[in-house]
């Protein structure tokens, strides 16, 4: 028994096998997405070779050969970008014609803006501290920065809004536009939801003659049509009718974009709205509205992104906008080609702005989703 | 309100020549009581307005503008700059948004005659050029047969290039591009044999090569592109300002004034020059303006060649020559009739 005893197998577990070298690691992270068929291999190659033959030479044009410290054009040597180019000339991309002494006024409009709105982005910060800065950031926030950009108050000097220009004028227009064209157009688009017949009327005709015509034909009405109509001596702000027709012609876009979000929440929400007998005005503040934005934010942040780019259009008005500083700068003779410099730096700063909205939306859509996301 | 509703039916049954008639002779009276000229210039055109580092306007057609703010007000720098593009241009001045339309416009017959508009005078005599690479080995445009070239859609540059090869018998091929950027660049990259433009343009457009001496500019020129300041119609008193205005500057130049020796010309005995700086005389007075008009004008904006040298000539990046713009002393075509 005692040998049987000692012959009896005890059931040892062996630590199993490590998978096959060919399964894990880099190689077969490589094998399973990079090399599983020959289409597959074929594909990886060849974008392996665009990368290899593409991205050196950027990289040596826009950093190894490029010139970045000088004060004129005998700084770049013309084998890589000329950096010096943009930071002699990033005083007028940013604050346009907007005189020297005070730009202290655009930096504290910048810095405003950036404290209200950077804090969205970190969870971290107390969701009550978060909404304060949101309330402000829509409604203090503008006429603010209306007296701080403008001045002819509390002894700032008036500044006229022919002085102002690049990003500074681009953000302008871009954030009066997002802060009128979002109600606005949830208005518009609740009128056209409208069961009164007037009401119903003048928000269709408004959205469809709005969309029906072309932004450029609206900044050209504005800046070449309207002045020949105005009295003598009447002469309004070249600016303020670029504003307003940016804010109409994208209010008409934003209502149907609510108008879908308002389409797309079940009729059930409307009738229970009812059968608790909420009128109108509660029913929807309460319940459907903030059940429609939330369906249609990538729709409302895309008409966002589309306005921002679409606010370079003032160039063809005459007004400065990042854009046109950038292409009036790279005309001047004492630089050499810098066009490709210019063009860069000018798509640099648009994509940081759409990239921010674009995070930020899919932020806010974590946030407020609710499972009933298919 | 109801000036804006009656504006409104007014304008639409009338439109752009009637306003102009409105303006009549107020021009000088407005400009003195908001104490500073609106002059209207491009959004961009190296050597006749551009905006620098710190978004000052400089420029030949911007010193026209500022010479008329030393006359009338005594300081160049009280001038407002509208930028405004070659579409909205005409509009902004006849509907008086801008005293001055300084923005590199050639004076034609149509435009004279039909936009309610008058041509001041000329600061600039231009006219369409080639420019070709060294290496092609061409010297005159007669040689151009057979050639690609390189033009701006939708400019006068177009029609002129069509009518000089027709009439020369010559055969081309048109390159077209959107901007002149990129004009440039195609020409650059070998797309095309010529480049064309204005003169003035060719010039600035070279300093964009990159090897700009690698190019030469033709010497043919085969149209004729007068620039100058455009007011509106109906304004004698403006009109007549902002022409001997320039005036004076090229009596200046002719006369040996200049920024730096105004000062001492005051105790000149030249009659000419007496007159022309307001010592002598009541020519001042005539035009509406002070005594000293000219003077302050020569002494903050300088003399015709100065303002020539200082913004498109051979010390700056374009280099252009006068040729032209030459005084008729010097063998060039700008002749100012006498202050007298």
């Amino acid at each position: 028994m005692s040998s049987r005893d000692s012959e009896s197998q005890v059931f040892t577990p062996r630590p199993a096998l490590p998978p096959p070298p060919r399964t894990v690691g880099l190689a077969g992270w490589a094998r399973q997405n990079l090399f599983s068929s020959i289409p597959n291999t074929l594909l990886t190659l060849l974008s392996a070779y665009l990368v290899w033959v593409l991205v050196p030479p950027v990289i040596d044009w826009a950093i190894l050969s490029a010139n970045f410290f000088g004060d004129s054009n005998d700084a770049c040597t013309g084998e890589g970008a000329c950096w010096v180019f943009i930071g002699q000339r990033l005083n007028f991309f940013i604050y346009g014609f907007y005189p020297d002494p005070e730009r202290w006024r655009v930096n504290t409009v910048f810095i405003l803006l950036a404290l209200a709105l950077v804090p969205q982005f970190f969870p971290m910060v107390p969701a009550k501290v978060r909404t304060w800065l949101g309330v402000f950031a829509l409604t203090l926030y503008p006429v603010l920065a209306a007296v701080l950009l403008m001045g002819g108050l509390f002894g700032l000097p008036f500044i006229e809004t022919s002085k102002w220009g690049g990003l500074m004028l681009t953000l302008v227009l871009s954030y009066v536009g997002i802060v009128v064209s979002l109600p606005v157009g949830t208005l518009l688009a609740l009128g056209r939801r409208s069961g009164m017949p007037i009401i119903r009327t003048i928000c269709v005709l408004f959205i469809e003659l709005w969309r029906g015509v072309p932004l450029i034909s609206v900044l050209f009405m504005a800046s070449v049509m309207l002045p020949l109509f105005l009295p003598d001596g009447v002469n309004f702000d070249k600016l303020l009718r670029a504003l307003i027709g940016i804010s109409m012609f994208w209010s008409a876009y934003m209502a149907e974009v609510v108008r879908g979000g308002l389409q797309g929440i079940p009729k059930g929400q409307y009738e229970a709205a009812a059968a608790l007998g909420l009128g109108y005005w509660k029913a929807t503040l309460l319940v459907t509205l903030p059940q429609a934005l939330k369906l249609v934010i990538p729709g409302i942040v895309n008409t966002f992104i589309a306005l921002f780019k679409d606010t370079t259009l003032v160039l063809i008005i005459g007004l400065f906008d990042i854009l046109g500083a950038v292409q009036s700068a790279i005309v001047d003779p004492a630089w050499g080609h810098v066009a490709i410099e210019g063009y860069v730096f000018a798509a640099l700063c648009f994509w940081v702005f759409c990239f921010g909205m674009s995070q930020y939306s899919q932020g806010l859509e974590r946030k407020l989703h609710t499972g009933h996301k298919r | 309100m109801m000036r804006f509703a009656a504006a409104l039916v007014a304008g639409a049954a009338t439109v752009a020549l009637s306003t102009s008639a409105a303006f009549a002779a107020e021009t000088l009276d407005a400009v003195k009581e908001r104490g500073e000229v609106v002059c209207g210039v491009s959004t961009g055109l190296p050597g006749f307005s551009n905006p620098d580092e710190s978004g000052q306007w400089s420029g030949i057609d911007v010193d026209v503008c500022r010479a008329v703010g030393a006359a009338v007000l005594g300081d160049a720098d009280k001038v407002k700059f509208v930028p405004l593009t070659a579409k909205e241009r005409f509009t902004a001045l006849q509907s008086g948004e801008i005293d001055i339309l300084s923005r590199n416009t050639t004076w034609t017959l149509t435009r004279d005659s039909s936009l309610g508009l008058n041509f001041a005078g000329v600061n600039y005599y231009d006219g369409q050029g080639f420019l070709v690479k060294k290496d092609l080995g061409v010297s005159s445009a007669t040689e151009l047969d057979g050639a690609s070239v390189c033009i701006q859609a939708g400019t006068t540059t177009e029609l002129n290039l069509a009518d000089y090869f027709r009439f020369k018998g010559m055969e081309y091929s048109p390159v077209v591009f959107d901007t002149s950027d990129q004009t440039v660049q195609g020409f650059s990259a070998g797309r095309c044999d010529v480049l064309t433009s204005d003169q003035s343009q060719l010039y600035a457009l070279r300093t964009k090569l990159d090897d700009p001496d690698s190019a030469m500019v033709l010497p043919e020129v085969i149209s004729k592109e007068p620039l100058g300041p455009v007011v509106r119609q109906g304004d004698d008193q403006w009109f007549n300002i902002v022409k001997w205005t320039l005036f004076a500057q090229l009596n200046a130049e002719e006369l040996g004034v200049t920024m730096d020796n105004v000062e001492d010309m005051k105790s000149s005995d030249n009659p000419s020059i007496k007159r022309l700086i307001g010592t002598d005389g009541d020519m001042g007075e005539k035009l509406g303006l002070a005594a000293d008009w000219a003077a302050n004008v020569v002494a903050q904006v300088g003399n015709y060649g100065e303002m020539f040298e200082r913004n498109v000539g051979m010390d700056t990046p374009l280099q252009i020559a006068r040729g032209l713009n030459a005084l008729w002393t010097a063998g060039g075509i700008q002749y100012a009739p006498p202050i007298r």
